[in-house]
């Protein structure tokens, strides 16, 4: 219920700002030359433009119920189409990001907490800090000068092959490290004090299963809670990122409509990456009765 | 002050007594040494910059375009495509991303606490009201927003300022309403109560001083968060106007030169590195030091 209210919210907050963009009838109208008033007008016409601005809303949602965004102002292809295009590649730079934090923090995590206060933890507490202080766009800058300019390995941006999907997701990846392994290291030390892991200790388990097994699994909830609120500030760093590297996806499609008063490109994109978030933080809750069975008799 | 002078000195008390306070006691220092020094070195250069820079890093000299940085001392770390110095605007852009953090947050927590104290204090139908409106405030993909009304609105240095406001007063809200569900109820508040003093001399001189260091570790925090969003708003073209020199401006100009001039890009960045490691340091520490539940 509070979720559709969420996606309400936003449909209308947008859906009226983007309309205080400015006109865009005087953007489409440039390329021809000498331009009256009755072009404007008829051009304001022709996009529905001079409708009042609760119509144009209703219109709005009651074509997104029905899977319909719409045409773009400039091309007329349908929205659908674009977000079709573009959604994919957010989510596989999402997911490779994701998979690629979770991958470095996990062991990283466990090997700050098993040695609390070692030499280890205080340099995984460092470079997790210095890594929370970049900004995400001056470290995609980084790395295209080092392994795009320097040494030419990758290439600088686009979508050229998969290769050109390592760049963005190491960026996204190292940041969304840095705050995932302090998650993991707070969580396990919590985990690590409880009695049943010194149970499992000493029926002489190996330290391996100990941690990854028993230990891993009760830190889990609090590392999907937070995947599931930060999945915000995540599209917002890969949007940010993905103007960087021009990679084809929603964050670039949305600042090319911001540029080009595309209202109804603007409009949907930024529903739909609302919706996503919604749908994830939904999944996030479902996904607590597989981590932990006590949630399920709930 | 006096506050820190008592934070400087709990360290080297708890390192005497046992096991775990040992390690606390060994690790507090470098964090805070660290995010001090970062912090009070890079504010006085910026804020001394107007005055070793007369010209505010605006002056050109088409002569001396895209030069080596360390080749001369004229200027240390280069300049850009337009003959200026780079140092000169690294300094002189940190005053807006300083501006932009300390104001946005002040701003932002003034706000929140009064929301969030009388919320937690009176309780009833506006209660409800303002954590309503939180929830749905903090459920928003803010950035997504933000980009979207500052591309209308123009970005300008009042208007980032004031979404950030608008964006985060929030978590102050929540977080000094918890606080003052639970203290409401403490004896003490019933004893000024029953001595006959006003809701609001409760508020200020018993209430506040209570909720004070979450919410100065919370600013902290936001302080570097805002600098980063500043500086990220206003690489995109959505932040601060681009004749100002500011850090993200600067790495946007920067990124065209890549491959000639590296420097252009790097100090900027590397600055607002620098800044935000310290605050993050700074809050870090003082979390670890008003809340020892974290530490375990």
């Amino acid at each position: 219920m509070q979720a559709l209210f969420v996606v309400l919210v936003v449909t209308l907050l947008v859906s009226w700002a983007v309309r205080l963009t400015g006109d865009p009838s005087l953007m489409l109208a440039q390329g021809a030359g000498s331009v009256t008033e009755q072009d404007l007008a008829n051009i304001r016409a022709h996009l529905g433009l001079n409708r009042p601005f609760s119509e144009q809303y209703i219109g709005f949602v009651n074509g997104l119920l029905h899977g319909d965004f719409g045409k773009s102002f400039i091309g007329a292809t349908p929205v659908v189409i674009l977000i079709r295009d573009a959604l994919p590649a957010t989510l596989s730079l999402t997911c490779c990001a994701l998979l690629l934090s979770l991958i470095l923090s996990i062991p990283l995590g466990i090997q700050a907490a098993v040695n609390k206060g070692g030499w280890s933890d205080q340099l995984i507490r460092i470079f997790s800090l210095i890594g929370l202080s970049f900004p995400n766009f001056w470290l995609a800058i980084m790395l295209v000068l080092l392994f795009a300019i320097v040494i030419p390995v990758f290439p600088p941006s686009g979508l050229d092959g998969p290769l050109s999907i390592v760049l963005p997701t190491v960026t996204m990846g190292i940041i969304l490290t840095a705050t995932n392994v302090r998650l993991v290291r707070t969580s396990m030390l919590e985990t690590l004090s409880a009695q049943y892991i010194m149970v499992a200790r000493s029926k002489g388990l190996r330290e391996s299963v100990v941690l990854y097994k028993h230990a891993l699994r009760n830190c889990a909830i609090p590392l999907i809670t937070f995947i599931g609120l930060q999945f915000g500030s995540l599209i917002g760093g890969i949007v940010v990122v993905e103007k960087v590297f021009n990679w084809p996806g929603m964050g670039t499609l949305a600042f090319d409509a911001i540029a080009a008063r595309d209202y109804p490109v603007l409009q949907a994109t930024v529903t739909v990456l609302a919706l996503l978030i919604v749908t994830v933080n939904f999944l996030v809750d479902i996904a607590y009765g597989f981590v932990d069975p006590r949630v399920r008799t709930r | 002050m006096t506050c820190k002078n008592k934070f400087v000195n709990t360290p080297t008390k708890t390192e005497s007594s046992v096991d775990m306070p040992v390690k606390r006691g060994r690790r507090a220092p470098l964090e805070l040494v660290l995010g001090l020094g970062l912090t009070a070195v890079l504010f006085s250069l910026v804020a001394i910059s107007g005055w070793l820079f007369p010209d505010e890093g605006m002056g050109m000299d088409l002569s001396a375009r895209l030069l080596a940085p360390f080749h001369s001392w004229r200027h240390v770390l280069g300049t850009d495509p337009l003959g200026r110095d780079v140092l000169a605007r690294v300094l002189v852009g940190g005053q807006v991303s300083l501006l932009v953090g300390f104001t946005s947050v002040i701003g932002a927590s003034v706000l929140g606490v009064i929301v969030g104290v009388i919320a937690g204090y009176y309780r009833g139908y506006w209660e409800t009201f303002l954590m309503r409106c939180a929830d749905v405030q903090l459920a928003l993909p803010f950035i997504l927003i933000a980009i979207t009304f500052i591309s209308i609105l123009g970005g300008g240095l009042f208007n980032i300022i004031f979404f950030m406001i608008i964006s985060q007063w929030v978590q102050y809200a929540r977080l000094v309403r918890g606080l003052t569900l639970t203290l409401r109820e403490r004896e003490f508040v019933l004893a000024v109560k029953a001595i006959g003093l006003g809701d609001l001399l409760i508020i200020w001189r018993h209430l506040l001083p209570h909720v004070k260091s979450p919410i100065i570790v919370l600013m902290t925090l936001n302080i570097a968060n805002n600098i980063l969003l500043e500086s990220s708003l206003t690489f995109l073209g959505l932040g601060v106007d681009p004749m100002i020199p500011s850090w993200g401006g600067m790495l946007a100009d920067g990124r065209n030169y890549l491959q000639s001039a590296w420097w252009v890009s790097v100090f900027p960045g590397l600055a607002i590195m620098l800044c935000v490691l310290g605050l993050n340091l700074l809050g870090d520490w003082l979390r670890d030091k008003s809340d020892p539940t974290t530490e375990h």
